[in-house]
């Protein structure tokens, strides 16, 4: 039998823009997955953590205050200081197209902009997952 | 006189004909529903306003209940203040921007500050990593401030400031480059947000835990009444209600609640009604659906003037009053074919217009992608100069006024906004209900609805779900440089190094006192302010002595 996936949906930096990660989080929710919402400000140490202790498959960050450059990559450095390899971290939020390539040689997997439908992101976590399912 | 025995036999029949006919040629959709949902007739007659009282629900322009609007002339005497919210980096880029903005005929300034600011972080904290100057200015100290008002003078402009937590420390901040430019406080024109209760429904930049955030908002109306008599001490805001996703009525109920809350918190802190309410100001949203945003501004208005007076006992009639400021919707700008944005934006300002605003900003159309470039702000003031002096609809007060539809909207959205507040008082209040997240769930679950809506194509989104087209991505965006951080860094330790601290330390232990006792904060935030005591010097020993709030997280 197959495991549910287990996502944390994580407000990195100080901006308090959440309907798109309140929205994401209960469509995941809808589509089978378990979703943990960590609230707002949280410093990629505390995503990481949380994301640890709670056994997660994948990390959906979300940002409008145009800190991604800076915050979104702390998250994959920190996850590789603490060995783990097979979580899956995307994003999402207010981005300029032209980040996107930096933010992907960091090791951010994909990011999505405004507009993006829900059914998209969840096609895109099953496809990408980096752990079985199986147990 | 409508003879309303006829009008009824001649709609029986004739809907009874219409329904015959669109059996073959059925309408666009099942059911019409407007912008939040709610479902629309076909058409609007005399019926649907058959008691209609025009002397109670709508009476003349400037007078009770105020439907029509809050002064007697509206436009003709004068028109809306356009005022652009606008800054970003460091003062002296900020200072510069809002020069541009006032050459170009702007009439009030609206200053964003970052999010460091927001929160009551100096620009060196760690927590202010990587957002020193993105989403506004950096203001760390009185220096910052002296900065971004140079050479603007704060008696000729009327300046509002996105400042909500830590809204003494600004305004005391504004107060004292007056004085040192020679204008004293009575002079001062401008609005601060100073609204925390929408923090923790919508907008996230809360610090304290709702009762020591109440007192300093109520120490704000007490000093500003008799210090500052014509500044706004607060902009009650339902536009971050309404981007985090409510419907237009929950965007009145939920504001109007929070009004509540606050009137309130004021009588209880011993203040006389009227002596505050005269100054408090209203901030709404203005979406796509152009007749339902019309009314929602009139049904607010009206709801507010029924409470200052009966429930509160306001006899001042500026009391009763609900004046306030409009943004378009941000939330409803596609980053798919931006230029489109500029028509949504367009037709929003319109709705804020005929539904009579005191003042208005244009979102720029660039908004979906990042900070607006200062070609896009142009065209979004343009946007405002061609409906007030092209379009026409400035020149009579409250055009739309005795359209069926209109009115039967404005009724519609009254009485269902004041179902919303009844429960809430039911709950105890809008601190109550939003300790218990009902607000937030209320929200929460229309922002779903939406976004389902859009997903099956149920709503159409043009550019993002329709009419699709291949983009290439958008050039000439605006980029804060990453720079910032460190010139701020670099001032502040200048600044600590440069200051007299004996006096810093004096007035921030005299700030600790005072934040012990009942005393009204302002007094000691003003005498650290001049001592060049930081904002997140200020801010901490407020965090200290009244702790921080925790939200009640969930989806």
């Amino acid at each position: 039998m197959e495991r549910k996936i287990r996502v944390l949906v994580a407000k990195p930096g100080l901006d308090g823009h959440d309907r798109g990660a309140k929205v994401i989080a209960r469509a995941l929710r809808d589509a089978g997955m378990e979703v943990i919402y960590t609230g707002l400000r949280q410093t990629p140490e505390q995503i990481v953590n949380a994301a640890i202790q709670e056994d997660v498959d994948v990390i959906a960050l979300s940002i409008l205050s145009g800190a991604h450059n800076h915050l979104f990559p702390r998250v994959v450095e920190l996850l590789k200081e603490r060995g783990v390899d097979d979580i899956l971290v995307f994003g999402g939020g207010v981005i300029p197209e032209e980040d996107i390539p930096f933010l992907k040689s960091k090791g951010i997997a994909e990011i999505f902009g405004p507009g993006t439908p829900t059914s998209k992101t969840i096609e895109f976590i099953r496809a990408n997952l980096k752990r079985p399912l199986d147990r | 006189m409508t003879d309303f025995n006829k009008l009824e036999q001649d709609f029986s029949l004739w809907n009874a004909k219409v329904e015959k006919a669109n059996e073959k040629h059925p309408e666009r959709k099942k059911q019409f529903v407007t912008g939040s949902n709610a479902p629309i007739n076909r058409v609007y007659t005399p019926l649907d306003q058959k008691d209609f009282d025009y002397v109670k629900q709508l009476g003349l322009p400037g007078e009770f209940p105020f439907t029509r609007g809050v002064q007697p002339t509206m436009y003709r005497g004068r028109l809306w203040t356009m005022r652009q919210y606008a800054g970003f980096g460091t003062a002296e880029e900020s200072n510069k921007r809002y020069k541009y903005l006032l050459e170009q005929g702007q009439t009030g300034l609206s200053v964003a500050f970052d999010l460091p600011t927001q929160i009551g972080y100096d620009s060196d904290h760690p927590l202010s990593e990587g957002e020193v100057g993105k989403v506004g200015v950096a203001i760390d100290s009185l220096e910052d401030m002296e900065v971004l008002f140079d050479g603007i003078p704060l008696d000729k402009v009327s300046t509002s400031m996105t400042i909500n937590a830590p809204a003494s420390v600004l305004l005391a901040m504004y107060i004292v480059v007056a004085e040192k430019q020679g204008v004293s406080a009575e002079k001062l024109n401008g609005t601060i947000q100073n609204d925390i209760l929408k923090e923790y429904i919508a907008r996230g930049t809360y610090i304290f835990p709702p009762e020591p955030s109440m007192r300093l908002i109520t120490d704000i109306f007490e000093y500003c009444s008799k210090n500052v008599p014509n500044w706004n001490t607060i902009s009650i805001s339902g536009y971050h209600i309404r981007e985090a996703g409510a419907t237009a009525v929950q965007e009145v109920a939920f504001t109007l609640a929070d009004g509540i809350a606050y009137v309130e918190a004021a009588i209880r802190a011993g203040l006389d009604v009227d002596e505050f309410a005269p100054r408090l100001s209203f901030f709404f949203n203005s979406h796509n659906d152009l007749f339902e945003e019309v009314a929602k501004f009139r049904a607010a208005r009206r709801v507010w003037a029924y409470i200052m007076r009966e429930r509160f006992g306001a006899k001042n009639p500026k009391s009763w009053m609900l004046r306030f400021h409009t943004q378009t919707a941000g939330s409803t700008l596609t980053a798919q074919q931006p230029d489109n944005n500029i028509i949504r934006v367009t037709i929003q300002a319109l709705a804020a217009v005929l539904g009579g605003t005191q003042s208005l900003h244009t979102n720029s159309r660039d908004e979906a992608l990042a900070l607006p470039t200062e070609e896009a702000v142009r065209i979004a003031l343009r946007t405002q100069q061609i409906i007030a002096y092209e379009s026409g609809v400035a020149e009579t007060v409250d055009p739309l006024a005795g359209s069926y539809y209109i009115e039967s909207l404005t009724d519609r959205i009254e009485k269902e906004a004041l179902q919303y507040l009844k429960h809430i008082d039911d709950l105890g209040g809008a601190v109550k209900a939003i300790e218990q997240g009902y607000i937030q769930k209320e929200i929460q679950d229309s922002a779903y609805q939406w976004q389902m809506d859009v997903e099956k194509g149920e709503r159409i989104i043009v550019g993002l779900n329709k009419f699709q087209i291949e983009e290439k991505p958008p050039k000439g965006l605006l980029r804060v440089d990453p720079a910032v951080g460190e010139r701020q860094k670099e001032r502040l330790s200048a600044l600590r190094a440069r200051r007299n601290n004996n006096m810093v330390i004096s007035a921030l232990a005299s700030l600790r006192n005072t934040a012990r006792g009942t005393e009204n904060l302002m007094f000691p935030i003003l005498d650290a302010v001049r001592a060049y005591a930081t904002l997140g010097e200020i801010c901490e020993v407020l965090r200290e002595e009244f702790g921080e709030y925790q939200p009640n997280v969930m989806f």
